[in-house]
């Protein structure tokens, strides 16, 4: 699937999840139940009230499949017939129950504060009476009868329905796009149902109809215990209540009642998965062609070793299912102790092809490479992480277990990794907070991830990946969720530790500035590709692909000149899979000219340590004759 | 064309004071820069300038009078920070925007639901959906166009779109509330420079087009420099520099605005490096 298309209606994806085995099934089972319950009683009705005195309490026999009860009435017509009263029971209570679950769990987040508290502590209370209980409670006041069992078993559900519904809408209710409602002065109904219930929708319905499947069994169990259908009705629970006396004489007539409702309550349970699963983010995917199989490309007979190289990667491509590819083709080189910042605008595959090199790619993803080397290891075999390789994330908070020490975490990569005694590794631990600047670090790693602030968080993750003795910290945005000041503490700190430990460093970031202050050279991404490699000093004012030049330009720094509008790159860059041929950025080049369009530039060098992939670089002979005095790209949109 | 100002504006979470007594003047039709360094209460002050956050006192004044909501609505509307977080992922585009034109489409409207008190009065009936529907799709093409964005796309719900695409519907449905003034809370901290760039000249001209005063917290100086008239910087909740932006970026007198010019990461460094 070349083109990945964003048909998300609920109908399109209703369509795709019922043609799934399940989907099938549930559907089946529902036609085949609203089926019986409509004709059974028009055809079966007589048959099941006809009472026959010569053929009581008879066997299963040709003429009554399940045999007769103490009336002589036929059991299996009675079974057939009572399902529409026992539908209509059940779905009547489930009304009541999910309606009032709904508005109980809503309220709190569109009334007043004190009201709202009120209705949580009252739906806590309920909830934490034992269901049985509270139903038999109920069944108590209603009085004896379908009826009252019908709103026992209903406003038994609303306590837990009110309460799942409380939780969900609470996280709604605190989501940005709410609060922006809120400024709007969007009224309470409406932000209810044009905000909240969407939002909440699969959750609760996977609930409510695995919760319906659960009151037509607490209603059989009313009826069985004689509290709910009185006769001359009947529903299966009391047929079921009938029958259980003489099940060792006649075991099916016992048993038909007792499937029907295990089977309904089946037939509940996948109906709420499929409406989940269509409305969710889970709905199964278009069929896929599967990709090709390239079985991990047979492993090169051996990584040369090229002087200096820690890290070598070769063809490095990251594919995802439909054949879509993130990273389309990328060789990397980094040397021993260097600083390589990987830059480029989000989606180009930077973050994806550094994962590739912690093989931490995540789940559909794979990794295909044609070497992948790391410090004369082929990483395709045997990962590094931990010891050698050391990675830093965008969020501390995300990367830290916020229920463990700071310091028995950092311990563990000690105990795991290199053997080392608990004692050792605590030791260890808080000689390597102290190596990242933190203050007290005997204090500070008995300390949770909760009391560190966001800067001290990015350090003890920095001093994670020192517990180790690491030849290479990977660092994906480590900067990205800090502010400026903390900023520069964090890079002033990865190019000490970058100092003293001789590792060399891959920072990815979107910020070419945070590049130029801590890297040598820089690779810029775009696309998948990597489309120019430079040396950091010519960042500013000698690259050599337009897409460079254009993504410099669009930085503002301190000495904009305000009087003009900022440059910025018209267009938007390929998803991967829209790639054709040609050259990726062709479309939003200024510089474009005609082979742009036909042939894909490979990377070719340019000069000593640099490399562009272009036809027409800027500030070469190949260049000129278009645009030799082009400077930053500026558009006019 | 109104402007704002915060008079002695507090907030307090528990015994945690967010904002402490906080005066600012926005002069209309100018923009002023609010920064500072995370935790320095910056968001938070815009949060309480449209009643997200909980004032424990001060009064905004829109124009010198303190401005009532109407049906519900702030004079004053915010443009978040994450594009991904702040559009209905349920809901259309258009419908989002639609949700902000004046007349509403029809619903009931809570006074001061926005503040969890007051009680949901109904308005009054208005005219059949059917009628109103031609004009109001009209009304938020005309939005969506005014943000630079196809019409076409008011049927694409936000995953369909881009993160800088996003924003430019935020930033429209925010407009079409036809706000006196306008908060824009790191509108362009979640997008790529590429983009930024866009939604900057997008946010500049429409400014200067329609001459409404605006308060935009970022802790980019560079853009702060780029876009505001006026600079004010937060610390522990403090004001404590407000002035001109060439002034204060040149020649900044408190320490903290010192340290943060100190700490922009500059192109330029590694040129000098070298």
């Amino acid at each position: 699937m070349p083109h990945h298309d964003h048909d998300s209606s609920l109908r399109h994806r209703l369509g795709r999840t019922i043609r799934t085995p399940i989907g099938v099934t549930a559907l089946t089972a529902c036609l085949l139940v609203a089926l019986v319950a409509v004709l059974g009683p028009v055809l079966l009705g007589d048959r099941a009230a006809q009472v026959d005195t010569d053929a009581i309490n008879q066997g299963s026999s040709a003429a009554h499949l399940l045999g007769t009860d103490q009336l002589g009435r036929d059991i299996a017509a009675r079974v057939v017939v009572a399902t529409r009263l026992t539908l209509r029971l059940t779905l009547m209570a489930a009304v009541i129950g999910v309606g009032g679950g709904l508005l109980l769990g809503v309220a709190p987040a569109v009334v007043g504060r004190r009201l709202g508290r009120l209705i949580t502590a009252t739906v806590g209370v309920l909830v934490a009476f034992p269901g049985l209980l509270f139903l038999l409670f109920l069944a108590t006041i209603f009085g004896v009868g379908s009826t009252g069992a019908v709103f026992a078993v209903g406003l038994a559900m609303v306590p837990p329905m009110a309460r799942l519904v409380q939780n969900l809408t609470a996280s709604i209710a605190g989501s940005d796009y709410v609060a922006a409602a809120r400024i709007l002065g969007v009224g309470r109904f409406r932000m209810v149902v044009r905000h909240l219930l969407p939002n909440i929708a699969e959750p609760s319905v996977l609930f409510a109809t695995q919760a319906t499947g659960g009151i037509l069994v607490a209603f059989s169990g009313l009826s069985f215990l004689g509290l709910g259908v009185q006769p001359p009705q009947y529903d299966w629970g009391r047929l079921l209540n009938e029958q259980l006396n003489r099940i060792f004489v006649n075991p099916a007539a016992a048993l038909a009642p007792g499937a029907a409702v295990v089977l309904t309550g089946l037939m509940f349970g996948l109906v709420g998965e499929v409406l989940a699963q269509a409305g969710g983010r889970r709905a199964p995917q278009a069929p896929e062609t599967t990709p090709q199989e390239e079985l991990g490309t047979p492993p090169e007979p051996a990584v040369e070793h090229d002087g200096g190289a820690l890290v070598r990667a070769r063809d490095l491509r990251v594919t995802f299912p439909g054949g879509r590819q993130a990273v389309r083709g990328i060789s990397l080189d980094i040397g021993a102790g260097e600083a390589v910042g990987l830059v480029g605008e989000s989606g180009s595959g930077k973050s994806l092809s550094a994962l590739a090199l912690a093989d931490l790619v995540p789940h559909p993803g794979r990794v295909s490479a044609a070497a992948l080397g790391f410090d004369g290891h082929d990483l395709r075999a045997d990962p590094r992480l931990g010891t050698e390789l050391a990675m830093v994330f965008q969020d501390p908070m995300a990367s830290l277990n916020p229920a463990l020490r700071v310091g028995r975490q950092l311990a563990e990569v000690a105990e795991v990794h290199l053997g080392a005694s608990r004692a050792e590794a605590t030791a260890r631990a808080v000689d390597r907070l102290d190596a990242v600047r933190i203050a007290t670090p005997g204090r500070r790693a008995r300390q949770r991830p909760h009391e560190y602030s966001g800067g001290m968080r990015q350090r003890a993750v920095i001093a994670m990946g020192l517990m180790g003795k690491p030849k290479l910290i990977i660092a994906d945005e480590p900067t990205t969720a800090l502010d400026v000041a903390v900023q520069r503490e964090v890079l002033d700190l990865l190019a000490e530790v970058r100092e003293e430990s001789g590792a060399a460093l891959l920072l990815i970031s979107h910020d070419l500035a945070v590049v130029a202050q801590v890297c040598e050279r820089v690779l810029v991404m775009y696309a998948g590709l990597v489309v120019e490699n430079l040396p950091v000093t010519e960042l500013l004012g000698g690259a050599a692909h337009p897409y460079t030049r254009a993504l410099v330009g669009a930085v503002p720094t301190m000495t904009t000149d305000r009087g003009t509008e900022l440059a910025t790159i018209p267009g938007r860059p390929p998803e991967p899979g829209e790639t054709g041929a040609g050259c990726p950025f062709a479309a939003r080049c200024e510089r474009v000219r005609e082979r742009c369009h036909e042939d894909t530039p490979e990377l070719t060098a340019l000069g000593p340590g640099r490399q562009v992939a272009c036809w027409y670089p800027v500030g070469t002979a190949a260049g000129r004759p278009v645009a030799a005095t082009a400077h930053t790209a500026k558009a006019t949109s | 064309m109104s402007s704002l100002e915060l008079r002695g504006i507090t907030v307090r979470y528990g015994r945690f004071t967010a904002v402490d007594n906080v005066d600012l003047l926005v002069p209309e039709g100018t923009v002023t820069g609010l920064v500072g360094g995370s935790g320095s209460g910056k968001s938070t002050l815009g949060k309480a300038v449209v009643g997200l956050a909980p004032k424990q006192s001060g009064q905004v004044l829109i124009d010198g009078s303190e401005a009532p909501r109407l049906r519900g609505r702030s004079p004053v509307q915010l443009v978040f920070q994450n594009p991904y977080a702040s559009l209905d992922p349920r809901m259309t585009v258009g419908a989002s925007v639609a949700e902000a034109l004046s007349g509403g489409s029809g619903s009931v409207n809570g006074n001061g639901s926005g503040s969890g008190t007051g009680s949901g009065a109904r308005s009054g009936r208005r005219a059949p959906a059917r009628e109103r529907r031609p004009a109001r799709d009209a009304e938020v093409a005309r939005y969506l166009e005014l943000v630079g964005m196809d019409p076409a796309r008011a049927a694409l719900t936000p995953d369909a779109l881009s993160g800088g695409q996003r924003q430019r519907v935020a930033l429209a449905r925010a407009l079409a509330a036809r706000p006196a003034v306008l908060i824009a809370d790191e509108i362009t901290s979640a997008l790529d420079v590429s983009v930024q760039g866009a939604v900057l000249n997008l946010l500049r001209r429409l400014q200067r087009e329609l001459g409404f005063a605006m308060l935009f917290i970022s802790h980019n100086l560079a853009v702060v420099r780029y876009l505001c008239d006026q600079v004010a910087v937060l610390d522990g909740g403090h004001l404590v520099e407000c002035g001109p932006t060439d002034r204060v970026l040149d020649h900044p007198e408190h320490p903290t605005t010192r340290n943060l010019i100190s700490c922009v990461p500059d192109l330029a460094l590694a040129e000098e490096a070298s």
